[in-house]
């Protein structure tokens, strides 16, 4: 596979070959009892006998094993996203990678026993330095934090911030309050002094219904709608005024789609002429602020008809700035740096999408 | 040619429960009396709201633009406009009581029927429903399916369950039989917070987060196959914008086509069933004028708009602006009024 990839002289293939930064990677434990090293006596006792414990009540059948690409599953077993051979073999050589951002989906910050999570979030980073960042000196990782507790959270966040291998603060795209509400800032405050950004995640459980509808059926709606949530997370931190609080604050909406931003943007704009008495507190009209603290991933691309109405689109979004290319490696949805983003998004714009872009927000050399 | 103009949203507000209270039962008259009910509390639509009611139209003796059949009479006269359907957003969602929720949506659509409908013949009536007890909503379409000014039933978008969920069907089996269609408007009291991980702060994100809402709904209806188990259903979006469609549609067929063998009886793109069954209203108008062309260009059918005045709410300053000029022929006169004829099947 990699001696196919590296001998490809397609335009396509040579490009890919250029370095790229991917902004979503999911490492995980080959098994649960891999954390159990890094995880106090107390809390490895607790995990045996409660395992756990997070906002059940919202499962679905997911379409493949562990949502993963079938030849993700690493031959010495484990779960896919396990393996650091087998994430060097089919990404990080395959594809060029310089660098990638290690963002684990362990659920420390879902855990209902806020002090566990805190513990869970710590054993979670001490295990991605010993296990991912120390081997592999192209890899860096997202701060895992017990998002539900500020002060829990405040205290990781400080504990790595001196790690330059941490480049981000972890959340998810559900959360029990939008993100924007007071119980949060604190959090804001110390990834702002940290120099780091703010990632919102897919996922998450906060407890209530996953949509303003209620709970879906399907995992289909589960997946498609969860651009949804991003909406109302990106709504809340702009009309709760976090970027007018934290102004050196940045945040990074992570696998959650793009091309709703543009229409969002309009009805932020809108929405903020209509309300200004409510909105005192938010200086700025939101397109504004969005379009200098927001980034996004790409994947999972929206797929119009027509791929020219992509370049359209990002035409009149103007933020190319602000898009990172991500793989979402090992995931069934897995973007293909060669393949992902259609020849119509070509030239300097391809260049910051894969890799200029996000050297800059993550200050890679 | 005579332009014909189908105004497919005018507000009918209850000003007071006592309006309701002649076509209300012995028992819940008294239940009004006695326990001083005062009817809904709406807490998804201020009355104080510019989004509610437009500061053109607020009057200094506070009676609401939108409470008395003369308000809307005006609005059609002032657009030549052939028809108007009234939409009611009487919150009796928000009632857990489902007696009480029942009786109340009855009351609603009474008055509706005995009072608005013969005040102008223009009037077209969308049904208030218990939704909350869809048997009880159900019953209530029965019971007015044979009037032939009634045209549609009418659901708040946030609701406790997405309407795809085989809770409904009995409503959207009811709908059918009366041959009346299905709109979605803002709004709604189902007890869950507004947005899809808890409640914000501010009104402001309610309001702009409503096409979210609209969004699962549609998604919902979908995925549960709905459209094909009522073929002849029709789902108008009343509020919901349409700014969001393009995005929205081009990662949905992306997804049915990764994940069509969950769903397996979905057997059409998405982009495909919102064309042939989904109509939505032209106001608010959520994109800049400047927009607008490459907007009505990627949405995925041509007549998928529908005039409207949204009056009394706040969607634009000047009343020409109701009907952009910036939208062209012959796009501009088919969403004047005839698809909305089409859709409401309307003379």
């Amino acid at each position: 596979m990699t001696v196919d990839a590296a001998r490809d002289r397609s335009p396509a293939a040579r490009s890919a070959r250029a370095a790229i930064v991917d902004a979503d990677i999911h490492n995980t434990w080959p098994e649960p009892a891999a954390l159990d090293p890094y995880l106090p006596e107390r809390w490895r006792r607790l995990r045996a006998r409660l395992g756990e414990r997070l906002h059940p009540g919202a499962q679905y059948p997911r379409l493949n094993p562990a949502a993963a690409r079938t030849d993700a599953w690493p031959p010495e077993g484990g779960l896919p996203g396990s393996s650091l051979d087998l994430m060097r073999d089919q990404l990080l050589d395959r594809w060029s990678i310089e660098r990638g951002i290690l963002n684990p989906l362990l659920e420390a910050g879902e855990l209902l026993n806020l002090e566990y999570g805190a513990a869970f979030a710590q054993a979670i980073n001490d295990w991605q330095v010993a296990e991912w960042l120390e081997p592999e000196p192209r890899l860096r990782a997202s701060i895992t934090v017990p998002y539900e507790d500020a002060p829990l959270a405040v205290a990781e966040i400080e504990r790595r911030a001196g790690d330059r291998r941490f480049v981000q603060v972890l959340l998810a795209s559900r959360t029990l309050e939008p993100l924007g509400r007071r119980r949060y800032w604190p959090m804001y405050g110390a990834a702002e002094a940290a120099g780091l950004p703010i990632g919102i995640h897919f996922g998450g459980a906060g407890g209530f219904p996953t949509t303003a509808a209620g709970l879906p059926s399907f995992y289909f709606e589960e997946h498609a709608g969860m651009a949804t949530v991003f909406q109302d997370q990106l709504t809340s931190l702009v009309f709760e005024g976090v970027f007018e609080r934290f102004p050196g604050l940045r945040v990074v909406l992570i696998e959650g789609g793009f091309a709703w931003l543009l229409p969002l943007m309009w009805r932020l704009d809108r929405t903020w002429r209509m309300l200004r008495d409510e909105l005192a507190h938010v200086t700025r009209p939101p397109s504004h602020t969005i379009r200098e603290r927001v980034f996004l991933t790409t994947q999972p691309i929206e797929e119009p008809p027509q791929p020219e109405l992509l370049a359209r689109l990002l035409d009149r979004m103007d933020m190319d700035g602000q898009l990172l290319f991500a793989t979402d490696y090992p995931h069934w949805d897995f973007d293909a740096p060669d393949r992902a983003l259609p020849p119509v998004l070509g030239g300097a714009r391809r260049d910051r999408l894969l890799r200029r872009n996000a050297c800059a927000l993550y200050r890679f050399g | 040619m005579v332009r014909r103009v189908i105004d497919c949203v005018v507000h009918a507000e209850v000003a007071s429960v006592d309006q309701l209270v002649p076509h209300l039962s012995p028992h819940w008259q008294a239940v009004v009396s006695e326990t001083g009910f005062r009817g809904p509390y709406v807490a998804t639509q201020p009355a104080g709201a510019p989004t509610v009611c437009a500061p053109r139209f607020a009057r200094p003796d506070g009676v609401v633009e939108a409470s008395e059949p003369g308000h809307i009479t005006r609005v059609l006269d002032r657009w030549s406009a052939d028809a108007g359907i009234l939409c009611c957003e009487y919150a009796v969602d928000g009632i857990r009581n489902p007696d009480a929720a029942a009786a109340l949506a009855s009351a609603v659509n009474d008055w509706l029927v005995e009072t608005w409908l013969p005040a102008d013949e223009r009037f077209r009536a969308s049904l208030v429903l218990p939704i909350a007890q869809p048997e009880a909503a159900a019953a209530e379409i029965d019971r007015l399916a044979g009037h032939p000014r009634v045209v549609q039933a009418l659901l708040p978008v946030r609701s406790a369950a997405p309407y795809g969920d085989r809770r409904y069907l009995p409503v959207f089996a009811a709908a059918d039989r009366a041959g009346i269609a299905v709109g979605l408007r803002c709004g709604g009291n189902p007890g869950n917070p507004p947005t899809g991980t808890g409640w914000p702060s501010y009104f402001a994100e309610e309001h702009a987060g409503m096409p979210a809402v609209f969004q699962t709904q549609l998604l919902s209806l979908i995925a549960e196959g709905v459209f094909e188990r009522f073929a002849d259903l029709r789902l108008a979006l009343l509020g919901s914008g349409f700014g969001w469609l393009p995005a929205f549609v081009w990662r949905l067929d992306k997804e049915w086509r990764g994940m069509r063998r969950e769903i397996p009886w979905v057997r059409r793109a998405p982009s495909a069933t919102i064309a042939e069954h989904v109509r939505i209203a032209l106001q608010p108008i959520d994109v800049p004028a400047a927009e607008l062309g490459a907007v009505l260009d990627e949405l995925p059918a041509d007549d998928l708009l529908m005039f409207c005045t949204d009056h009394p709410r706040w969607q634009f300053d000047a009343d020409d602006d109701a009907l952009p000029a910036a939208i062209p022929e012959p796009v501009r006169a088919r969403i004047a009024g005839a698809v909305a004829r089409d859709f409401y099947r309307l003379p």
